[in-house]
């Protein structure tokens, strides 16, 4: 009990340093914490995604689409029990920074595949009597003040024109992961339109989504499918849904490995400032330490007192981080919340966080305790500092 | 004013904890220039794209070739047009191209990219003075034959020189490799635009390019071409063409790369406090001889925040010296504008290195700062009696 006495009153001999060195530990573990949280708030998408959900695109890349007679053949294929056409839109809402996903769907099938997405039947009733009726996401309504009834103008880049949609319904997430910012209308309006104005563009989707009786069976149904449409010239490429949104995710892989490079450089941070305290600390007490091997005090337990310091600050530090990261990280995920849903900080970052403080404060304490152990007592007693 | 020699060797007395404070700094500059590096690269790889005598001919709000169409009528249109410059034959230097994505694995982890077939015409070579085939033939129409850029010969699956492809249905043979001085064509295949079209079905052009003969005369050409009500197209400079490409990566690295390291410095900054404070507290009677000597508060205050700087400044030289590493380094990744890969490197400049100069003295400076008031606020006879 004693050590314990004598580390604490170690610890709190320069109070303002012990407190820096907690605070730039707490901060850094907190920056950690925000980023490793973004991390994986990017991938919340894939995460999220059933296994009994693939998805069949076209096999050159996203950008061809196909027929749209592929459905009815998709659902005669055993093992499949519904498919949904869709298709990327990528209208601009009145200038490109307003960026959103915005999508053509079949309503009701694609309600009833994605059954996350929300939506109040009467208000999907007054989709389904609107041709331009859109269903949006309930964020995307608060990030533009939008409500049932208005009417919201595309500008079409892949599909030429001005486009006018109006809201028919808001849509709620059932999770908390599910993406609340997407914008949703009639696939068969699209079509409509297309038929009058390109007509080779008529009849095309851009992917449908398939759902299967038994999960289990994924691999084997999506070979089913593009083997059915292999050598025709509309190949297609089926995966689970969560390998396609991991498509999607990996064209931001520069930015996640540089995310990932930088928390690690964070530890590296709060090794360095623990590293510095722990070294002043030992500076300090070279010849107090001599008096106590003087007075019969052995090795270890010099080597418990200044790892038991080094632990103390860095388990501080850590638990400060985390309240600080408590805090911050809702901000963030607010802030964010229009552009990146699922922004919250997952049980995993927590103990990351707290095996990074047990390990920091070890390492952080080899120098001085070398220090301690290695030097004379006639030496230390006579270090004048 | 305290003697400079006087702050250095303090600096140079504890070595260990003016280590850990420099290699602290250096890092968050390293992070901080690091991305500002890749943000320049990207934006200077597609600014050199493109070129300042031509100009490029999209669909209306497409935004860029990926979702462009040009009818095949309207790019003869666009062909005709007086304002394209001659070549020695007197031909018209124009080319229609079409823009098309294709599936390939990455050589180094298999996953699936976004590569760029681009059907092109021989104009094409002409119009792009920078890409020359370095390894190989040239492709010959009707063989279904495409040249790679030295990035996708590298990086990409069946695009190195004599491997084979399989797209549209139909396997492609790479006769050639291509070098196009590090611009986004490096990234590209290239193929015959006709065999292209075909192949995939799409009997139409993404995009018209041309030399202009007088490029002072652009606005006027734009306007008369946009307002030709037998298309509806936007027509820009090819350099700002490309370089708009780069916009939304090229901002969100930068920008977030700031945000990151000003939360990163956080630490660094508080690191730096603590071996300031210590370098006071080591020096309290100092203090007191030297105000005593006649030295100011003033002065006192000034030493220490210059000591403070010169730490941080090495660290952000370090970190600087680190980060110019990386400019070995060459990057591929996904361009949010187009959907496709492009390959990139590092790139420092001068602004990059004095922002990253400017960043690591702040750091420096907000460190530095309450212990060298607390310096300055000794008072001499304390200061003097202190052990």
């Amino acid at each position: 009990m004693k050590v314990f006495k004598l580390i604490i009153r170690n610890a709190m001999r320069h109070r303002l340093r012990t407190f820096l060195t907690v605070l730039g530990l707490a901060l850094a573990v907190m920056a950690f914490g925000l980023i490793r949280t973004l991390v994986d708030a990017w991938y919340a998408g894939a995460r999220i995604a059933p296994p009994d959900r693939l998805v069949t695109r076209h096999a050159v890349s996203f950008t061809f689409t196909l027929p749209l007679a592929y459905l009815e053949q998709i659902q005669k294929i055993d093992g499949v029990s519904a498919v949904t056409p869709a298709v990327w839109f990528g209208g601009i809402y009145i200038d490109p920074k307003n960026f959103f996903g915005n999508f053509a769907v079949d309503p009701v099938t694609y309600l009833d595949m994605y059954k996350e997405i929300i939506v109040q039947p009467e208000e999907l009733k007054e989709v389904l009597a609107d041709r331009r009726g859109a269903i949006v996401g309930r964020r995307l309504a608060d990030r533009f003040g939008w409500k049932v009834g208005d009417k919201v103008p595309l500008i079409g880049t892949i599909y030429p024109g001005n486009w006018e949609f109006t809201i028919r319904a808001i849509y709620h997430g059932r999770d908390k992961d599910t993406d609340e910012t997407a914008f949703l209308f009639r696939f068969d309006y699209l079509d409509e339109v297309m038929r009058e104005t390109a007509p080779g563009r008529a009849g095309q989707a851009g992917w449908f989504g398939v759902k299967i009786n038994d999960a289990n069976r994924a691999a084997e149904i999506g070979a089913a499918i593009d083997s059915r449409f292999k050598n025709s010239w509309a190949e297609t490429k089926t995966e689970t849904e969560k390998e396609f949104v991991l498509g999607f995710i990996q064209m931001a892989d520069v930015l996640i490995a540089g995310l990932r490079i930088i928390s690690y450089l964070i530890i590296g941070v709060i090794l360095l400032v623990l590293v510095n305290t722990m070294v002043m600390t030992a500076r300090e007490r070279i010849s107090e330490n001599a008096f106590l091997r003087v007075l019969g005090f052995r090795n270890f337990h010099l080597i418990g007192l200044i790892l038991g310091e080094s632990l103390a600050m860095a388990c501080a530090g850590g638990i400060a981080g985390m309240g600080l990261l408590a805090m911050t990280s809702r901000l963030v995920g607010q802030a964010l919340s229009i552009y990146l849903p699922g922004y919250y900080v997952g049980l995993e970052t927590y103990v990351i966080v707290v095996a990074a403080a047990v390990i920091v404060g070890c390492l952080a304490s080899i120098f001085p305790i070398q220090r301690a152990v290695s030097i004379k007592i006639i030496d230390g007693l006579r270090v004048v500092d | 004013m305290i003697p400079l020699g006087y702050t250095i060797r303090n600096i140079l007395k504890h070595k260990v904890t003016t280590t850990m404070t420099i290699l602290g700094v250096s890092l968050v500059v390293f992070v901080f220039a690091a991305a500002q590096m890749l943000s320049y690269g990207l934006k200077s790889t597609l600014v050199s794209t493109g070129s300042d005598d031509n100009a490029i001919v999209i669909r209306k709000s497409s935004q860029s070739e990926v979702q462009s169409i040009i009818l095949r009528d309207q790019g003869q249109i666009v062909g005709t047009s007086p304002e394209i410059a001659r070549a020695a034959d007197g031909s018209a230097l124009y080319t229609n191209e079409i823009y098309v994505l294709i599936n390939q694995p990455k050589r180094a982890t298999g996953e699936l990219a976004n590569i760029v077939v681009r059907g092109v015409t021989p104009k094409s070579l002409e119009l792009r003075p920078a890409v020359k085939l370095i390894a190989g033939r040239m492709w010959q129409d009707a063989g279904s034959e495409v040249i790679a850029g030295k990035s996708a010969a590298e990086r990409y699956a069946g695009c190195g020189l004599g491997e084979k492809l399989r797209f549209g249905a139909r396997e492609w043979t790479v006769v050639g490799v291509f070098d196009a001085q590090g611009s986004g064509f490096d990234s590209e295949l290239w193929g015959d635009v006709v065999q292209i079209a075909d192949v995939f079905r799409r009997p139409i052009y993404s995009s018209v390019t041309f030399r202009m003969a007088d490029t002072t005369q652009f606005e006027a050409m734009k306007a008369r071409l946009e307002n030709d009500r037998r298309m509806e197209v936007d027509v820009f400079r090819e350099k700002e063409y490309y370089a708009a490409q780069s916009r939304t990566l090229a901002g969100f690295i930068g920008i977030g790369g700031t945000i990151v390291s000003i939360i990163f410095s956080l630490g660094a900054i508080v690191g730096a406090m603590i071996t300031m404070y210590a370098s006071v507290a080591n020096r309290v009677r100092e203090i007191g001889t030297l105000r005593s000597l006649g030295f100011s508060r003033l002065a006192i205050l000034i030493s220490f925040l210059i000591e403070a700087m010169a730490i941080s400044l090495t660290g952000g030289l370090l970190g600087i010296v680190g980060a110019s590493f990386l400019g070995m380094l060459q990057v591929a990744t996904t361009n949010w504008d187009t959907f496709s890969q492009i390959a990139f490197n590092f790139r420092l400049s001068t602004a990059i290195v004095i922002a990253a100069v400017v960043f690591a003295l702040v750091m420096g400076l907000v460190g530095g700062f309450l212990p060298a008031v607390r310096a300055a606020r000794l008072k001499i006879v304390d200061s003097l009696r202190a052990a």
